[in-house]
């Protein structure tokens, strides 16, 4: 059942973010990109991340990719033209990307120590209670550190914005 | 029974419920709007224009479908699908009482409980916003692009106070499954006072309770903030270029919205299904009482009746009172209806509520709207929060 499920939405997601490449219009990519987003959150809830499946939903899928077709609306972005492809693209492109794929995973699959498979139901703590704990115990620092560095990126932004409307 | 055939049947069993429920909000909004503004509202088809809905649903399902020339076919097609979807699945996590004893078979009055099921509820109703946002864009019609802009706007601002109301009132509860929120506000200070989100020590939900409903009249585009369908300025809003069945969806998808807010607001700060006094001090007798007092006053409006067929119809509704009140009485029947009516009277009475604010109140300014939004109601939830935080940090 839980590997049924794994491949249905690891497919979904592959099948989305390839769409989100071909796609020429925008609002169809974004389209394709809260597909994977919805895709991985099932994958994390799979895996027993039930915390982080909400709020991959929550975040991602919710409000991040609602402010991108957003601004796609707002500036009325237009289908993209393709450019012209010269005859060496059409002829090796496919092959080479496939090349180039084969060729990371075999190096990959080589470098990386053998470690278990995941398995399905296996891991537990992923309720937001125990989620929580870890987050401001062990891993406070990274935590406050990502706080901080979201927060000089905002500050950014609005120093950007704001020199362009002087 | 096995978990299945059982899921099965209490799945049935909402849906009915829940589908019925929004036919009848639809014609009691129209009736209490009526009678607000000193009119009629529906009452040609069947008694006091009951049959209403069901001629509704008929014509919607027989008019003819447009699809106008320059949509972008695919997403129009989808948001309306999109939009009733995901206004119906939060009510899958959603208890409506404890767990009770039919036939043999223990179970829960819930389809499931998740230990997310707040926050799954949130997500589902995060996603939900693009199903305006793409009816909108898809259509290729300026009031629907502005409406469904306004709306993706809204939703985003007034998501952040209804987040961080909701967020003061789990720091109470401690817990984000909806039927332990809802245990966890059963019992009675001295005796009396109920120990609800909003009466609960060491600090009652009383303002974050205030900012869950302004938020929710705007997360759901209720008057006063329904912007995004304002008819003086944007025709109908996002759904202007919609017809027959893909109007109704979105018309449904906005009651079915609603439900939902009243549903977390009763679990999150209403105590969910646990009567307003002690069962001691007789409050399992309320529902009895209730329906006893409407079918007397029935009975009396029968006995001097102001139009002739009152003498006949009124009884009637008299008898149907009676039985229900009785049933409340069977000691096998009152357990297991007694959480339900005080579920229903707690989410019934905010669900006129909106109603009534509806019938009473002008529309925003959008500057105001969004103003409101950034400089009162989210600083106010936020430091809702911080009290509440600190207070539950020193004395839980």
């Amino acid at each position: 059942m839980d590997l049924i499920l794994f491949l249905i939405f690891a497919i979904f997601a592959v099948a989305c973010a390839i769409n989100l490449v071909i796609q020429r219009h925008p609002i169809n990519s974004a389209l394709s990109l809260i597909g994977v987003m919805g895709a991985l959150a099932v994958l994390y809830l799979l895996l027993g991340g039930e915390f982080i499946a909400a709020a991959q939903m929550i975040v991602y899928a919710g409000a991040i990719m609602v402010l991108f077709v957003f601004v796609i609306m707002l500036l009325n972005a237009g289908a993209e033209r393709r450019s012209s492809k010269s005859l060496l693209v059409r002829l090796l492109g496919v092959p080479l990307l496939g090349a180039f794929f084969a060729v990371l995973g075999y190096t990959v699959h080589r470098l990386l120590p053998a470690v278990d498979p995941v398995r399905f139901g296996e891991f537990t703590g992923g309720s937001p209670g125990e989620f929580g704990r870890v987050l401001f115990t062990r891993y406070l620092l990274p935590f406050e550190v990502t706080s901080a560095l979201i927060l000089i990126a905002i500050l950014g932004a609005v120093v950007l914005a704001r020199k362009e409307i002087d | 029974m096995d978990f299945f055939t059982l899921t099965l049947i209490k799945a049935g069993i909402v849906a009915a419920i829940l589908l019925t429920t929004l036919a009848y909000l639809q014609w009691a909004e129209r009736k209490l709007l009526a009678h607000i503004q000193l009119r009629l509202g529906p009452s040609r088809v069947g008694p006091h224009g009951l049959l209403q809905p069901l001629a509704d649903v008929i014509k919607l399902l027989t008019k003819e479908d447009l699809l106008p020339a320059h949509v972008n076919k695919t997403l129009y097609m989808i948001a309306p699908f999109l939009a009733i979807a995901l206004a119906l699945i939060p009510i899958s996590v959603v208890p409506f009482g404890p767990e009770i004893e039919v036939f043999g078979v223990n179970t829960h009055l819930q389809l499931t409980d998740l230990n997310i099921g707040l926050l799954f509820i949130l997500a589902i109703s995060s996603v939900g916003v693009y199903s305006v946002v793409l009816a909108g864009w898809a259509s290729n019609n300026k009031y629907a692009l502005l409406g469904s802009l306004r709306s993706a706007a809204q939703m985003i601002s007034y998501e952040l106070p209804l987040a961080v109301a909701l967020a003061s009132a789990l720091l109470m509860a401690n817990t984000l499954s909806l039927r332990e929120i809802a245990d966890s506000q059963a019992g009675y200070y001295l005796g009396f006072i109920p120990r609800w989100s909003v009466f609960q020590l060491p600090m009652p939900q009383i303002i974050s309770f205030a900012v869950f409903l302004i938020a929710g009249f705007a997360e759901t585009n209720r008057i006063p903030f329904d912007l995004p369908e304002a008819e003086t300025e944007l025709v109908a809003g996002f759904h202007t270029e919609y017809s027959s069945m893909k109007f109704a969806s979105f018309f449904m998808a906005e009651y079915a919205n609603i439900i939902t807010m009243t549903c977390i607001a009763t679990l999150l700060f209403l105590g969910g299904w646990h009567p307003l006094w002690p069962a001691a001090y007789g409050s399992s007798f309320v529902p009895s009482i209730v329906f006893f007092s409407g079918s007397a006053i029935a009975l009396y409006h029968g006995l001097h009746p102001a139009r002739p067929k009152d003498r006949y119809s009124l009884p009637a509704v008299a008898i149907a009172f009676l039985v229900a009140g009785l049933l409340f009485l069977v000691p096998a029947l009152g357990g297991i209806l007694t959480p339900l009516f005080w579920f229903a009277a707690k989410s019934g009475f905010l669900l006129f509520l909106f109603i009534w604010v509806r019938g009473t109140l002008p529309r925003f300014r959008y500057d105001q709207l969004m103003r409101f939004a950034w400089t009162y109601l989210f600083p106010v939830a936020m430091a809702n929060l911080l009290v509440t935080g600190v207070l539950v940090a020193v004395f839980a």
